[in-house]
């Protein structure tokens, strides 16, 4: 019985990562059309600029044109559907693996690659309700598409009982918590690549990319990209208190700076830094979007990098 | 985003003068014809920017990556060791470096110290302004609001036969009403020919910064002041021994500064037994524990009561303000030494290291009296003994089915006798032969539970005791559970500081500071009456993404509020 779910569940797995990777070709092939409708969209954008600057500052009805919401194209609605079918089979197979293990499906590397993922794209896809991000499809895709292929291939381990160690309330909060972060983080960074790379084209660089110029301006996209990242900071903030109490509970102090706590302490900082350099004048922008980057990187350097060759006692992977 | 560079009334004093937000004043005191007072301002001044909490952060986040790089003496003493080991050449330098000890070294140290030098000296002057600005009343509607990003103008016709200013100021008192209904803070500006409300919300938002900072020293400070007080003990307790709380009891103790060694709060501990349960072989996870118990008694002197108490992994007991924890375990095979005429000169359950997860565990015996020589028995417990590809002998499974140890006996000087202490747990051998194992060409002991052995040169025997023979235990070999006992008295206030910093961070973050006004002005003559401007204008004071949309709601439940109190008095006029 186990087994039996266990290996559905690796079959949707395995399915979830094919649907993915048709949404990221799609979401790309949308990028590239985006290059082509671009020369269209500054035409409109120019007119727009035209009107509101005939309004001047008194009169009451002339408002700036508002933009005129460009139909989605066929490629982004099907990669939009594929991710959200892709998103069901993964949901699938994460709680499918749940119910073989009879516990929480994040306790070793494969399970919280599977979960965290998962996360990641239930937050981008709910995140359209808010605001239209679908220009990060490829980010995003791309991210979870690499991400789940390398838990399966890497870091597969069989459903086994939880040690003792795991078996806490914590394990469910502490994990949740940090899964979330990672997730707004994920968007946040994202939003920042796609800042910099629109602030180079603004600044004459990459004079093919004209994808760049139907997705919104940099400042915005900086905007947006902080709102994400504030809330992935809270989350973040919860994960190492969370992580502290728990460690009081286990290890017998609440820090100790084992190589994951002095990771996760590191991104915690890097954040807040981020928080600071959109506060501090010279450092809104470009420098600030690079923090994001890197405090991303950091993460996902957690996650791999710490967890694998880093000697501590969050030795949980399983591996 | 709404930033006004020029309006000197909406930067914010007590910010640092390189805060976003803040008006850049050009004239930053600075040059060498300062004082040294001058000097010590323009010093403060640097250190409490935004840039230097900035470079500070960041330069927290690097300073800390070195000691996940590196073994750290706190976390991984071991690792130093192996460390000196490996790389003898470069090893002193890494430690003169202080990178076995990050985060007590200088380097670091200094860095975060100066980040909250920088933290208190930037707050303490916005708590002082804060606390200002929470008595004063909202600030003098600004003269010009069309240079605000988030402006917005509505033109009403006052009839003629109506009183202009009270008109006016009625149209402005509905304003003010519905801002103070969504928990602004209000104050009229009426006259030269202007009726104005001005009205700020947020307060809570820098009132969640400032607790989030001063909670972050709070936080600091617990740790500082508790590590005084803090002690943390490791023992080894075999089943059915008794443990005393004193500090030569422990077999290592690391008391902070202020800890009266002497006055440990008395009891005695006895392990009665240590269960474990193991996942069956051939199931996935085989050999890996499923759970740990370690059954204690607790008797305190003058008390007949005792008190029997469960140590878990991740369920320590609390005991009067310590707390006792399960760390380890393994097992302590019962050894008895004899000599050729039969005494016993060692009997021991010797706790026996375990260095994988199956169990293969390491132990020592030192048998110092009673035998020609000193004698040193090296031993490999194995709970379940297999052998592996290699040929060499490791447990498979780490529960007792095939339990089997074996010893290489060592004669010569434990180097015990000039009172260096030793550890139980290694062998010095350099003053030792080895008589057995090895290139001795004589075969290692190798016992069952219940078997005996002969040592070399008919010095005598050696037993490895079932004891699941003469006394009640069900197993042939006893267990023995690591417990670490401790005290941290600052946790509670650490974890106090935390929340209060999430509380803070929370509402600093998400709760918007705005200041919004709405203005009215006669203007021109009009047909039937006097034209009548009104302006929305609305300031973020930080982040406030929603701040367009809500200058236009306020904008649009003011018409309608006009549109339902005023019918007929003013009518609302869309082509001026």
């Amino acid at each position: 019985m186990t087994d039996q779910l266990a290996n559905y569940s690796l079959i949707a797995v395995y399915s979830a990562i094919a649907v993915y990777a048709l949404a990221f070709i799609l979401f790309t092939l949308d990028l590239s059309r985006r290059s082509v409708e671009a020369t269209r969209a500054a035409d409109r954008r120019e007119q727009a600029a035209v009107a509101e600057a005939s309004g001047g500052g008194t009169a009451v009805l002339v408002r700036p044109a508002e933009p005129e919401p460009r139909p989605a194209p066929r490629y982004l609605r099907v990669a939009i559907a594929l991710t959200w079918l892709a998103w069901i089979i993964h949901l699938a197979a994460a709680i499918a693996r749940g119910v073989a293990a009879g516990r929480v499906p994040w306790a070793n590397m494969f399970e919280f690659s599977l979960s965290a993922t998962a996360v990641i794209i239930g937050v981008f896809l709910l995140a359209q309700f808010w605001q239209d991000l679908r220009y990060l499809g490829a980010f995003i895709t791309g991210l979870v598409t690499v991400w789940l292929g390398v838990g399966v291939v890497g870091f597969y381990v069989v459903v086994a009982p939880l040690q003792p160690a795991l078996q806490s309330v914590w394990l469910v909060i502490h994990i949740i918590v940090a899964v979330l972060g990672t997730a707004f983080y994920a968007l946040g960074a994202g939003l920042s690549v796609l800042q910099l790379l629109r602030t180079r084209r603004a600044n004459g660089g990459l004079p093919r990319a004209r994808f760049l110029d139907t997705i919104p301006g940099p400042g915005q996209l900086e905007d947006l990209a902080y709102r994400l990242i504030v809330v992935g900071f809270v989350f973040w903030t919860f994960t190492l208190i969370a992580g502290a109490i728990w460690a009081n509970a286990a290890w017998g102090r609440y820090w100790g700076w084992d190589t994951k706590e002095v990771w996760t302490f590191v991104v915690w900082v890097l954040f807040a830094g981020y928080i600071h350099a959109r506060a501090t004048r010279g450092w809104r922008g470009t420098r600030s979007a690079w923090l994001a980057i890197i405090g991303f990187s950091a993460v996902l350097f957690n996650f791999t990098i710490v967890n694998v060759f880093f000697k501590g006692l969050h030795a949980y992977s399983g591996l | 985003m709404s930033r006004s560079r020029s309006e000197p009334t909406l930067s914010d004093p007590a910010r640092p003068s390189d805060h976003f937000d803040q008006v850049e004043d050009g004239a930053s005191p600075a040059g060498p014809s300062l004082g040294p007072l001058g000097w010590a301002r323009w010093i403060w001044r640097q250190l409490t920017s935004m840039r230097t909490a900035l470079v500070l952060l960041l330069l927290l986040a690097l300073g800390a990556v070195p000691g996940s790089l590196f073994p750290q003496r706190s976390a991984d003493p071991n690792g130093v060791v192996q460390y000196f080991r490996n790389r003898p050449d470069i090893a002193p330098v890494m430690d003169a470096l202080q990178l076995f000890d990050v985060y007590s070294s200088v380097w670091f140290s200094a860095i975060y110290l100066l980040l909250f030098v920088s933290l208190i000296g930037c707050i303490i002057p916005r708590i002082r302004h804060h606390l200002k600005a929470m008595r004063t009343r909202p600030p003098r509607t600004p003269a010009r609001l069309e240079r605000l990003d988030h402006h917005l103008v509505e033109q009403f016709v006052v009839p003629a036969d109506a009183d202009r200013s009270e008109e006016l100021s009625r149209i402005i008192g509905v304003a003010e009403q519905q801002l103070r209904g969504s928990l602004y803070r209000v104050q009229r500006y009426d006259g030269r020919g202007a009726w104005s409300v001005s009205a700020e919300r947020g307060y809570l938002r820098e009132t969640g910064n400032l607790v989030f900072h001063a909670a972050l020293v709070g936080v600091l400070v617990s740790v500082l002041a508790a590590s005084g007080f803090t002690y943390t003990g490791q023992r080894v307790v075999v089943e059915g021994t008794t443990f005393v709380n004193t500090l030569s009891d422990y077999s290592s103790f690391n008391p902070g500064r202020f800890v009266d060694t002497a006055a440990l709060q008395p009891y005695s501990l006895t392990l009665d037994s240590f269960d474990v349960t193991y996942e069956m072989p051939g199931s996935p996870g085989a050999g890996q524990a499923g759970n740990f118990a370690a059954h204690v008694t607790i008797r305190e002197p003058g008390q007949t009561t005792e008190r029997s108490e469960t140590v878990r992994v991740n369920g320590p007991v609390s005991f009067g303000g310590e707390r006792i924890y399960l760390l380890g375990n393994g097992y302590a095979p019962t050894i008895t030494v004899r000599d050729a005429e039969g005494a016993v000169v060692y009997q021991e359950s010797q706790p026996f290291l375990p260095q994988d997860s199956m169990m293969t565990s390491l132990g020592i015996i030192k048998v110092p009296d009673g035998l020609p020589e000193q004698v040193g028995l090296v031993g490999f417990f194995y709970p379940t003994r297999g052998v592996l590809d290699t040929g060499a002998s490791a447990s498979v499974y780490p529960a007792l089915v095939n339990p089997i140890v074996t010893f290489n006996v060592f004669a010569g000087s434990l180097g015990i006798d000039d009172g260096t202490p030793r550890s139980v747990y290694t062998l010095d051998t350099s003053g030792m032969t080895q008589l057995t194992g090895a290139d001795t060409g004589v075969a290692g002991i190798e016992l069952r539970p219940g078997e005996s052995a002969e040592l070399p040169n008919g010095w005598g025997t050696v037993t490895f005791e079932d004891i699941s023979d003469n006394d009640a235990a069900s197993e042939p070999v006893r267990r023995f559970a690591s417990l670490q006992i401790q005290r941290d008295s600052g946790a509670p206030w650490v974890l106090l500081f935390a929340a209060l910093a999430t509380a803070g961070l929370i509402t600093g973050l998400l709760v918007p500071r705005r200041r919004i006004w709405v203005k009215a002005i006669a203007t021109d003559p009009y047909p039937g009456g006097l034209l009548a401007r009104i302006e929305y204008a609305g300031l973020a004071r930080g982040e406030d993404p929603q701040l367009a949309s809500v200058v236009q709601r306020i904008r649009d439940d003011h018409l309608a509020a006009l549109a339902t109190e005023l019918p007929n008095d003013a009518a609302k006029e869309n082509t001026p």
